[in-house]
């Protein structure tokens, strides 16, 4: 019952969201303009330049200040943002995008092709990781006039397109960045972009204070006068700021899932669970492949077997989320439903498994002993490393919890030095750009986020090289099919969850989520009725 | 702990007088200036034994990384220097009171302190004039009306809050001062965006300081008053309280020069100790109540492995405790006209 709530709300909103406008018509008549929103970060984000930082709650106030090309619907069909329109050539190498006339970023300067073909071709390139190993195959970026700017790319890539959003690619100005050291820039301390609310101030470790972009090129918005985001390190008073009124939103993880029921009950507040399609981040029991006997097919559908994922979703994660079916996200293109299954809930298939591994149980029972190096980010996934050594002692695999802090992990994890763990991450819409990374063996690295396990499988490579180098969807999809298949059979990385991240408002507050953008959505059309 | 067999002279000060002070103080700052060094060095060392680097957090936190993102975040931060040329640039700069720039912030250390060290000065400043006004004037009523029903209410409190977490205390006001009555803010240190100015912001600032000082004070108030109540228990049966009592002094003057001042010896080095707690202690209080100070800016760092950071935080946090030794033992002196260097 519960579950059939989550998926309808799911699905309405999928179609609701279709574009921005849409939804605002259905839902209120006008919006009103003032008032200021209250809300949480958490933690506190170190700088808010996006390119220079790029952590979740960078993006969650960065994405105020700064906008990208492009902004994606909840089934991830880009919408204008500076762009206001685009087109790609036959030969599928040339895009061009349009800007939207009278931009100005919040020091008075225009924004222009200028501003965007150093953001892609410099500021990001160097920065960023991710944008490193796309942008660079751009082998040329001109502006025929001051509002057009054509990329030409090397070979033809179809997902470039999802990689203009603002977590992705902000634009950033280029009088105040061009020729000096990005990282050590006095603007990272102050600020600057296009986005519909400029930078007030920032008292470190209270709050920052975000206000109306008064030149904001969209006429009429933002309606907000004014965000502030407080800095609220402790979870149970962050649940106390949002049931005493005090903040009137919260978002990503500011709410322990455990609290979520309560919320859920509230007549006075909405919990949103859309919003996180681009991102779709999949959580998953990271396997070290050198590690004996995990590097055997058989032990890990086994182990795969003895997780039962439902018990994950609903006592865990409280309902907020879904089961993962496969390496790539059900939100994430190209997800095929016919090949995408796992390997169902049967302790006794997976003691089967064990035994014709050879793994037979010693006298205390256990077959072999594994150790567990837990997700140090917070309550519920420590309880999931629970869960996991309960999960397998009953099959016979006994687990070694081992506990840490975030440093340590990142450093354990990029340095190969763990057997399991635990992992989530973002997929951006295409497997190409975020599920690709974690299973070919070209980009198995001493480096967190990388195949890191060490998964080697020459067909899954030529597959994934397939979708990468095709500018033909159905040549990619066909790519992606079967290469789902061949991992949902092989488990590389134990998949458990779809993630989604609730967004928790007051219901006076409207037109929140109207992205897959989410709560990193610039808020030009939020308003307080 | 220093009881007299005698009774001490009620006044003056004695045979050293400021010169002596004085002295105390030059000998005491000598020591301090080797002591500080001493803990950067050995803070150093340690935190750069702790496994994981700034970047491999800001790694973490990105969610995506190469090797060229590695390494230039490493040079960025000097860490591609050998451990011994990055402690040598460091006392180096240390000693020309340069902290440093913060690795992931990009602002100067010194500046990030000293925004957030007032926050706490003023927490933990309030917190313990609270913990050490109050439980001296609980200890003292308990043990005047000792075995009666005042002394018993006074115990049965103080043992409670000495042995009650800190965390659970506060959460425990805030359900009840600031959810069920909602009569105080229940986070923060302000009522961020209101423009208060003058008196208003001043009241304003100390709305919100009442929950964390009383969660953080109130501990240690349970230990003061227990200390008290014990002492001036002990100093009461002393001889030379009989004999003020026999040459009909008044019986609140008594209480007052005799017992309380004598009682106040072990308070006060309970206190110059704890003092320098009070500051590390204050890293959950500030956690709960999300006020700005300078306990999360440490936590915050060791996170996020930001060296610089946490290794200011722990030389001002040091620089602090030992003042406040040194305060201690002046105060001894002060109080106790017989002490000589502590």
């Amino acid at each position: 019952m519960h579950d059939l709530t989550r998926r309808t709300l799911f699905a309405g909103a999928a179609a609701a969201g279709l574009l921005p406008t849409i939804s605002r018509a259905q839902t209120t008549p006008a919006p009103k303009h003032g008032g200021t929103l209250n809300t949480i970060l958490t933690p506190e984000p170190p700088i808010l330049v996006l390119g220079v930082n790029n952590q979740g709650p960078t993006q969650l106030a960065a994405g105020k200040l700064f906008e990208g090309l492009l902004q994606y619907t909840f089934k991830l069909e880009p919408l204008p943002q500076l762009a206001k329109s685009w087109s790609l050539s036959d030969d599928k190498k040339t895009y061009t995008f349009k800007l939207q006339d009278n931009v100005k970023f919040h020091d008075g300067q225009p924004m222009t092709a200028d501003d965007v073909i150093f953001s892609i071709t410099k500021f990001h390139l160097e920065l960023s990781p991710r944008a490193r190993l796309i942008f660079s195959m751009i082998k040329e970026a001109t502006s025929p006039d001051p509002h057009t700017v054509v990329l030409t790319l090397a070979q033809p890539f179809d997902p470039f397109l999802l990689m203009f959003d603002v977590t992705a690619c902000a634009i950033v100005p280029r009088h105040i960045y061009a020729g000096t050291d990005y990282r050590t820039n006095p603007a990272n301390q102050h600020p600057i972009g296009t986005g519909p609310f400029q930078f007030v101030e920032w008292q470190r470790g209270n709050f920052i204070r975000l206000k109306k972009f008064d030149q904001y090129w969209t006429a009429g918005e933002p309606y907000l006068d004014e965000i502030i985001y407080n800095i609220i390190p402790d979870s149970q008073s962050r649940a106390l700021a949002l049931e005493t009124g005090k903040v009137q939103l919260t978002q990503a993880n500011d709410i322990e899932p455990f609290d979520i029921p309560r919320f859920k009950a509230k007549p006075n507040l909405e919990v949103e669970l859309h919003g996180w399609e681009y991102a779709s981040q999949l959580s998953w029991i990271e396997i070290n492949h050198r590690v004996k006997p995990l590097d055997d097919i058989r032990v890990r559908q086994a182990i795969s077997h003895a997780l039962d994922r439902n018990f994950i979703l609903n006592k865990l994660w409280f309902g907020i989320g879904k089961v993962a079916t496969g390496p790539i996200a059900s939100t994430t293109r190209f997800y095929d439903p016919k090949v995408a299954k796992l390997q169902a809930y049967d302790p006794n298939k997976a003691k089967a498994l064990l035994d014709a591994a050879g793994l037979k149980p010693n006298a205390k029972g256990v077959r072999f002993t594994i150790k567990q190096l837990a997700l140090p980010y917070g309550e519920v996934w420590t309880r999931l490393s629970e869960y996991f050594r309960t999960a397998l002692g009953h099959v016979g695999i006994e687990v070694v919890l081992e506990t840490t802090d975030a440093g340590a992990w990142a450093k354990r994890i990029g340095d190969w030095d763990y057997e399991t763990s635990t992992n989530f991450l973002s997929q951006f819409g295409d497997p190409t750009l975020g599920v690709e990374r974690s299973y070919v063996s070209t980009n198995i690295k001493k480096i967190t986020f990388t195949n890191t396990g060490g998964y080697t499988n020459p067909k899954v490579d030529d597959l994934f090289a397939t979708a990468r180098q095709s500018g033909d969807s159905a040549v990619r999809a066909k790519a992606f099919s079967d290469v789902q298949a061949i991992l949902c059979d092989e488990v590389p990385q134990l998949w458990l969850m779809e993630l989604a991240w609730p967004t928790i408002h007051e219901k006076k507050l409207h037109d929140v989520i109207t992205t897959a953008m989410g709560p990193n959505a610039g808020f030009s059309g939020v308003w307080i009725g | 702990m220093t009881l007299s067999p005698t009774s001490p002279s009620p006044r003056g000060r004695g045979v050293g007088g400021w010169g002596h002070l004085a002295s105390l103080a030059a000998q005491r700052l000598l020591k301090i200036v080797a002591v500080i060094l001493a803990i950067a060095v050995t803070n150093f060392l340690l935190i750069h034994a702790a496994p994981g680097d700034p970047a491999s957090v800001i790694a973490g936190e990105s969610g995506a990384a190469d090797p060229q993102f590695m390494a230039q975040l490493r040079a960025q931060f000097g860490l591609d220097q050998p451990l011994s040329t990055q402690l040598a640039i460091y006392l180096n700069h240390v000693l020309h009171g340069d902290l440093g720039t913060s690795f992931r912030q990009g602002r100067p250390v010194a500046a990030l302190i000293f925004e957030r060290l007032p926050a706490t000065l003023l927490l933990t400043g309030c917190a313990f004039a609270f913990a050490i006004v109050a439980g001296i004037a609980l200890g003292a009523m308990a043990a005047n009306r000792v075995g009666r029903i005042t002394d018993s209410v006074i115990t049965v409190l103080a043992l409670g809050f000495y042995a009650t977490p800190l965390f659970w205390v506060g959460l425990m006001l805030v359900l009840l001062l600031s959810v069920w009555l909602n009569w105080l803010p229940s986070f923060g240190m302000e009522t961020v965006g209101a423009g208060y100015t003058g008196l208003t912001a001043i009241a304003d600032v100390a709305q919100h300081l009442i929950l964390p000082a009383l969660t953080l004070g109130l501990f240690y108030m349970a230990v003061y008053a227990r200390l008290t109540r014990a002492s001036m228990l002990e100093v009461s049966a002393q001889d030379f309280v009989r004999t003020a009592r026999a040459k009909g002094v008044p019986e609140g003057r008594i209480l007052r020069r005799h017992i309380l001042r004598n009682a106040l010896l072990p308070v006060i080095t309970f206190a110059g100790i704890q003092a320098g707690q009070l500051i590390g202690g204050s890293i959950l209080v500030e956690t709960v109540f999300a006020w700005p100070g300078i306990g999360r800016l440490a936590f915050d760092a060791l996170l996020a492995r930001d060296y610089q950071v946490l290794l200011g935080v722990f030389l001002v946090t040091s620089i602090l405790v030992v003042l406040f030794n040194l305060l201690t033992d002046l105060l001894y002196a002060v109080i106790d006209p017989r002490v000589q260097t502590a």
